[in-house]
């Protein structure tokens, strides 16, 4: 293990990649900081230019952007009370109102120096979970790869889709039903093609990922009338005050770190749980831990309310790592967008990864936390004038968004019916959205299309066509098992609670 | 049941993974994969069959919360004329080139989303795209199709 530390370090510290992760969290910063422009949209609008690069690098790049995206919803979390991404809602609890009392610039010190911990605890967990659990997963065979999978998919459309289980699921259909088209990767038949050359290599993944959230992103704001810039005009404004932690609330954060960022890695690790949840777990947990005294400023600016979640989120993108590069399986839509840049270098995540390149494994590793320093050093001193930055009006962001977006397309293929699918299915996602059909279900199950094939088609043939290989390893059953208890778990909401 | 815009999309959805079922069992695989276990066919079968199942619990089952959007706050006209500039801008990116047609629909969106100011309209354009096209071509080596700077004798 040392030696893949020392590799890692080596791939993660030379300049080209030190850089990738600089502009990395930079640009996930600026993209984290408008409110409806998460995570995904900024890994979406890199993956072109990703694959110039060699995978290490490419990969390293992505996962600056996604902690710079969470670190920058905190942001507007704070200052203006509008989460950029769903996994701050909970940092605005008590950071907000801190901002009001005048102390925004220790409520963005006290996230900062939070998800710093959080992750850094976090990716120190990853650095000992991931390599045993790559073992582990060596003795998974087909039917418990296809059992995970289903597992994924289940478990992100019935969390990440506020409730909305069966448009989750429908959505998941729909992502599968894409990914289907093309040719068979046994038999080389052409499956949904109609006759379209265009359509025989299958539809691109960075196609369907930035029709679904760049393009479609953009298209909604437009229609919706916002005006994701006005939160930037706002903390440009914002007078910050200082930065100064006192030793009081050092001591309170000192306590609340350590058990956020154990929770939020082991919500990360599950699948379709991730950030929100972890954020949200965190501050009702530490809601219990905390004196009666303590828990009376819950809501109104409390430091251990705000440093929860945060620690929690950040924790939780790690965390979110370990199924994605020890199973190959993402946990959620950020994870599989990454997942879906991987194989488009060519490489397969998953338990042979640790052996077979190890230098990404580890550069990815080492990069989280070097990532975590530079939000640390680089971004706390830089939020006003990364601020200002973003102050651009939406006339120019929006056609920006899409210009990268069609180009993005254009450079992969040079054809104009990719640009054209990509509109279509981005004005498909854009009347989607507007009637909450999530669409990280989507983009997971279209990544996981293939693979779910694959895997299902290897179950059945050594099973002579019997379903029995659901139930005939136990760990298959165990999977199975916890699907039918989340399906139950909703199908119990939707009758007694109303709330399919 | 009440019909709403959700039940709709979902009707639609049922129409989507009926006619997808139906193309699922037209594929035709090799004559000694047909009674195989597993073959080309199988996998989307069963996700015509899910599509359908999950499409009309959510036609059948009420909507408890159903979403109610007003037409008066969408802003269809900009949407509408963003959708349109892009068609025509990948229509004509192949036969123009990149440089025109992609500057040309910087130029449009600014303007059809409400930008006047055409000092700041111009130099996000032409001068951008301009830029942007050296960072690729010249120093990354990104190969761009451009015949229009091609017949200029500006790209080689």
């Amino acid at each position: 293990m040392i030696e893949g530390i020392l590799i890692g370090l080596k791939t993660a510290l030379s300049f080209q990649n030190l850089m990738m992760v600089m502009i990395g969290c930079f640009a996930g910063t600026i993209i984290g900081m408008l409110p409806g422009l998460g995570p995904m949209t900024a890994i979406a609008l890199m993956i072109p230019i990703t694959y110039g690069f060699d995978p290490a690098t490419g990969l390293i790049l992505m996962a600056g952007v996604y902690y710079g995206a969470v670190f920058g919803g905190s942001t507007s979390s704070i200052l203006i009370n509008a989460p950029g991404v769903p996994g701050t809602v909970a940092t605005s609890f008590d950071g907000y109102p801190m901002a009001q009392q005048g102390k925004a610039g220790k409520a963005l010190a006290i996230a900062a120096y939070s998800s710093f911990a959080g992750g850094t605890i976090a990716a120190i967990f990853l650095l000992f979970a991931a390599p045993s659990l790559s073992k582990v997963s060596l003795s998974f065979r087909s039917p418990d790869y296809f059992g995970l999978m289903i597992l994924g998919l289940t478990a992100v459309a019935a969390f990440s889709s506020k409730g909305n289980f069966l448009k989750a699921m429908m959505m998941c259909v729909l992502g599968l039903m894409l990914a289907s088209v093309g040719q068979d990767s046994l038999s080389d038949i052409t499956r949904f093609t109609f006759n379209n050359m265009n359509l025989s290599d299958g539809i691109s993944f960075v196609l369907v990922v930035m029709a679904t959230f760049a393009m479609s992103e953009a298209l909604t704001i437009i229609l919706k009338k916002n005006d994701p810039t006005k939160a930037a005009k706002q903390i440009s404004l914002t007078d910050l005050g200082s930065i100064k932690i006192s030793k009081e609330e050092k001591k309170q954060m000192a306590k609340t770190i350590p058990r956020s960022s154990v929770l939020g890695f082991i919500v990360g690790v599950l699948p379709g749980a991730g950030a929100t949840i972890a954020s949200f777990l965190a501050y009702g947990m530490e809601r219990n831990f905390v004196s009666n005294e303590e828990k009376e400023k819950f809501g109104k600016g409390s430091v251990q309310g705000l440093c929860a979640p945060e620690t929690a989120n950040n924790a939780a993108c790690s965390g979110a790592f370990v199924p994605l590069l020890t199973l190959g399986i993402p946990g959620s839509g950020t994870t599989a967008v990454m997942l879906g840049a991987l194989l488009g270098f060519g490489i397969q995540p998953g338990p042979r990864l640790y052996e077979t390149n190890p230098e990404i494994f580890w550069s990815v590793i080492m990069s989280m936390y070097i990532g975590m320093v530079v939000l640390l050093i680089l971004n706390l001193p830089l939020i006003p004038y990364i601020a200002r930055i973003l102050a651009v009006p939406r006339t120019f962001l929006i056609p920006m968004i899409l210009f990268f977006s069609v180009t993005g397309i254009y450079l992969m293929s040079f054809n104009n019916f990719d640009i054209f699918l990509m509109i279509g299915i981005a004005v498909v996602a854009t009347i989607l959205r507007l009637y909450d059909f999530p669409m990280p279900p989507l983009i997971l199950a279209f990544v996981l299309g293939g693979l779910m094939e694959e895997n299902l088609r290897r179950s059945l043939l050594i099973s002579d066509g019997s379903w029995n290989f659901l139930w005939n390893r136990p760990l298959t059953l165990c999977i199975m098992i916890v699907i039918l208890i989340i399906v139950g778990w909703q199908i119990y909401n939707s009758f007694f609670k109303e709330k399919l | 049941m009440k019909i709403n815009s959700v039940k709709i999309i979902s009707l639609l959805f049922f129409v989507l993974s009926a006619f997808y079922l139906y193309t699922a069992y037209q594929i035709q695989v090799f004559s000694f994969d047909e009674d195989s276990p597993f073959n080309a066919k199988t996998f989307p079968i069963y996700l015509g069959y899910a599509g359908m199942f999950f499409a009309g619990l959510k036609i059948a089952l009420p909507d408890s919360k159903p979403i109610k959007i007003d037409p008066a706050y969408l802003d269809f006209k900009k949407t509408i004329l963003l959708v349109i500039t892009m068609i025509f801008y990948g229509a004509t990116i192949l036969k123009v080139g990149f440089f025109l047609s992609t500057s040309l629909f910087l130029v449009a969106a600014y303007y059809f989303l409400g930008e006047r100011r055409w000092k700041y309209i111009l130099i996000f354009s032409f001068p951008f795209v301009a830029i942007f096209m050296y960072l690729l071509h010249g120093l990354l080596s990104v190969y761009l199709r451009d015949p229009l700077l091609k017949y200029i004798g500006i790209m080689g």
